[in-house]
């Protein structure tokens, strides 16, 4: 609920800055598959399909000035992950970028991990200004050291900023089917990775092997009916972790309690409405992301058509339930033909927890305030590029029958993300960054 | 293609009150929603074939179609519809457009005159998908089995399990067989057909509404037998519009005179 004191202001969206190629042409690699900023905001990285992966770093030199502390240019850009072929299936393994994480900074360094669908890699994405200049024996052309008089120190002498990006672990062959989901653990040793059947546990140092804690695989494969599509840990107990399931279920799971985490330690459940059932009831209900709040209070799960607040301490039904596109729900049959009914959106919460957001088609993406009970529809075009200029919020008629010829399913935001201290959010098209802060601020 | 804004409504018959929508069988009985649903079911059937036909299928995916179609299927068995569809296809062998059977076996002899109940309890037997062409022998395919969803979905089911069955021994044989052929050619949902209007009029209305943008998807599929999977998501890509059935139709009948001649019937 709004505190005492605050003001009931509603966040302007401005446009600041907008990445990618501008050509209608979309080269297939170049579309974004992750977008993520880091642990303070400074850096905000994407992974496209072709295995990439590009860091933006917010200037430093605005950050201070309240118009342009939302500009980021690119820092630095790095093949992470390559095509691989797996022989004895005749696979081919795509490099496309699933998830990004960073880990918290400990050091002058900053590391992330990334993963396509079979293998993680660590990456420390390190400085180099300076080098050091004046060696005795070095530096030129090879002096007889006979013919040295004196002796110099090398100093450290300023050079141009490199930024370098090196793959410091490889964790491979650990996963069977794909890999959806990362999460790195608060005691920041471990993290973990799911793939459809699996929930694997890794220590940051060992590469040789990991830990399954959640296995769904049935012994039957006929039987199986389920599959993990998200999991994160708790931001703060490093013991808890979540998952959701294509059948909208999300399974809290307490290390401590045993090795193996199947036997769920909470459920959460929405009963269905039966009112609305239909063959695609299930389809919809699938949990397409999983996200805590920053307080580890709340969780968000995002399904087809919304947004829904859990509170980690009930099971039964979520506290707040955001319809993000309830007017696709009568144009079911069609997406389920052109396949867009599997469309995996991800949702975010903003720094504070008070506003979530989430994409959805036509290049609109929503966001919802929990306190203020608003809800605001805005689009990321490149037509509204003027820098500064504020995002108007686009009215979508709810309880009109929309034609499924006006939804662009083309045009879909799947990757959002909110900076952690600040209104600043990075909002992906298909091969489009967006950057856009809050006007007030 | 399907009625726009149509819902497909599940009730479940006890717990309908008095006086509210019909139960179930009446419901059933109503032809646009059994087209509707039928067409589900086809639409279902078709994503899961060409899921096998990509690089690597999308699990999540499979699950959520092959729920969908076990949905289905459960819900007709419940209205006896799902009954009446199998005795019609097994009445109209030479009518039939077996078209994803004649693509899926590439060896002529395989094709057998049995009618097809029995060749739907075959490819229930046979091994699921691997990147090589798995050919059950008629042999072990003992006539019977029921229909039921979940043995319906049995050799998808285990496709699902790839590399474990290539791990197991007893699979190993299987699936050293013709090594070199191209890794699309496997029997799941082989024999579902998508079908041709049928003699019997009261099943023509039933299926005459299946939208003729699969009769595309099989143009596409006959045209060239070599193509990768690429090339096919391409191909569909592209295909034809609506507008062309017609040529669909005459490669349709061409091929259901190969077939004939096939079957020797």
């Amino acid at each position: 609920m709004a505190e005492a004191g605050e003001k009931s202001s509603e966040m302007e969206w401005c446009f600041s800055q907008v990445k990618g190629a501008i050509d209608d042409e979309v080269a297939e690699a170049d579309l974004i598959s992750a977008v993520e900023f880091n642990y303070t905001g400074e850096l905000l990285a994407t992974g496209d399909k072709g295995g990439r992966i590009v860091i933006f770093q917010q200037n430093p030199e605005n950050k201070s000035q309240p118009q342009c502390h939302a500009e980021y240019n690119v820092y630095s850009t790095f093949q992470s992950h390559e095509p691989e072929f797996d022989y004895l299936k005749s696979l081919e393994i795509e490099e496309k970028i699933n998830k990004i994480r960073w880990l918290p900074k400990k050091n002058a360094a900053h590391f992330l991990l990334s993963t396509n669908d079979k293998t993680i890699k660590l990456w420390k994405i390190s400085e180099r200004n300076k080098r050091p200049e004046g060696y005795n024996l070095r530096n030129g052309p090879y002096k007889d050291f006979t013919s040295i008089a004196s002796l110099q120190v090398p100093v450290f002498k300023p050079m141009d900023l490199m930024v370098e990006a090196s793959p410091r672990r490889v964790f491979a062959n650990a996963h069977k089917y794909h890999i959806n989901s990362i999460s790195v653990n608060s005691d920041n040793e471990t993290y973990l990775s799911a793939d459809d059947l699996r929930i694997n546990l890794w220590h940051l140092e060992i590469t040789g092997q990991s830990f399954n804690i959640v296995d769904i695989k049935p012994a039957n494969m006929e039987d199986l009916t389920e599959v993990i599509t998200a999991a994160e840990f708790h931001p703060n107990q490093c013991h808890t972790l979540v998952y959701g399931s294509s059948k909208g279920i999300i399974r809290l799971c307490d290390m401590r309690a045993a090795a193996l985490c199947d036997k769920h330690a909470k459920i959460f459940e929405e009963p269905e409405d039966r009112n609305s059932r239909s063959f695609f009831s299930e389809i919809i209900s699938s949990i397409s992301d999983v996200k805590f709040s920053h307080s580890g209070r709340y969780m968000m799960t995002r399904d087809y058509l919304s947004v829904k607040i859990w509170d980690i301490n009930m099971g039964t039904r979520p506290i707040e339930t955001f319809q993000v596109n309830e007017y696709l729900r009568s144009n079911l049959c069609s997406l389920y033909d052109n396949d867009c009914i599997f469309d995996k959106f991800e949702c975010c919460w903003s720094g504070n927890d008070r506003v979530v957001m989430t994409g959805s088609y036509n290049n609109f993406f929503r966001m919802f305030d929990r306190g203020f009970r608003r809800d605001v529809t805005l689009e990321a075009s490149r037509e509204n590029c003027k820098p500064q200029s504020v995002l108007k919020p686009c009215k979508v008629s709810i309880g009109l029958e929309i034609s499924i010829d006006s939804v662009d399913c083309n045009k879909k935001i799947l990757h959002t993300a909110w900076h952690p201290l600040d209104n600043i959010i990075a909002v992906a098209t298909t091969n489009n960054l967006f950057i856009f802060q809050d006007k007030l601020k | 293609m399907f009625p726009k804004g149509t819902k497909r409504k599940f009730t479940d018959g006890e717990e309908a009150a008095p006086g509210e929508a019909p139960g179930p069988t009446a419901r059933a009985l109503s032809s646009a929603y059994s087209l509707q649903r039928q067409s589900l079911l086809d639409m279902s059937l078709i994503k899961l074939q060409l899921c096998h036909m990509l690089v690597e299928p999308n699990l999540c995916r499979s699950v959520l179609i092959a729920n969908t179609v076990r949905q289905i299927q459960e819900e007709m068995t419940q209205d006896g519809t799902w009954h009446i569809m199998t005795q019609a296809l097994s009445q109209c062998p030479s009518d039939r457009l077996v078209a994803s059977e004649v693509l899926c076996r590439q060896d002529p002899a395989m094709l057998s005159p049995k009618p097809v109940p029995s060749a739907l309890e075959r490819s229930l037997q046979e091994e699921g998908y691997q990147e090589e062409v798995v050919m059950e022998e008629d042999g072990p395919a003992a006539p019977g089995p029921p229909l039921d969803g979940a043995a319906y979905l049995g050799p998808f089911s285990s496709s699902w399990d790839e590399e474990e069955e290539a791990e197991e021994e007893e699979d190993s044989e299987e699936s050293v067989s013709e090594p070199e052929e191209e890794p699309r050619t496997e029997q799941v949902f082989g024999t579902f057909e998508i079908k041709q209007p049928p003699a019997d009029p009261a099943l023509e209305e039933l299926f005459s509404d299946v939208d003729p943008s699969y009769y595309d998807l099989d143009t596409v599929l006959m045209q060239s037998p070599k193509m990768g999977p690429y090339d096919l998501l391409e191909s569909l890509s592209h295909s034809p519009a609506l507008g062309s059935t017609n040529s669909c139709r005459s490669d349709l009948n061409e091929l259901d005179h190969i077939m004939e001649i096939i079957v020797g019937s």
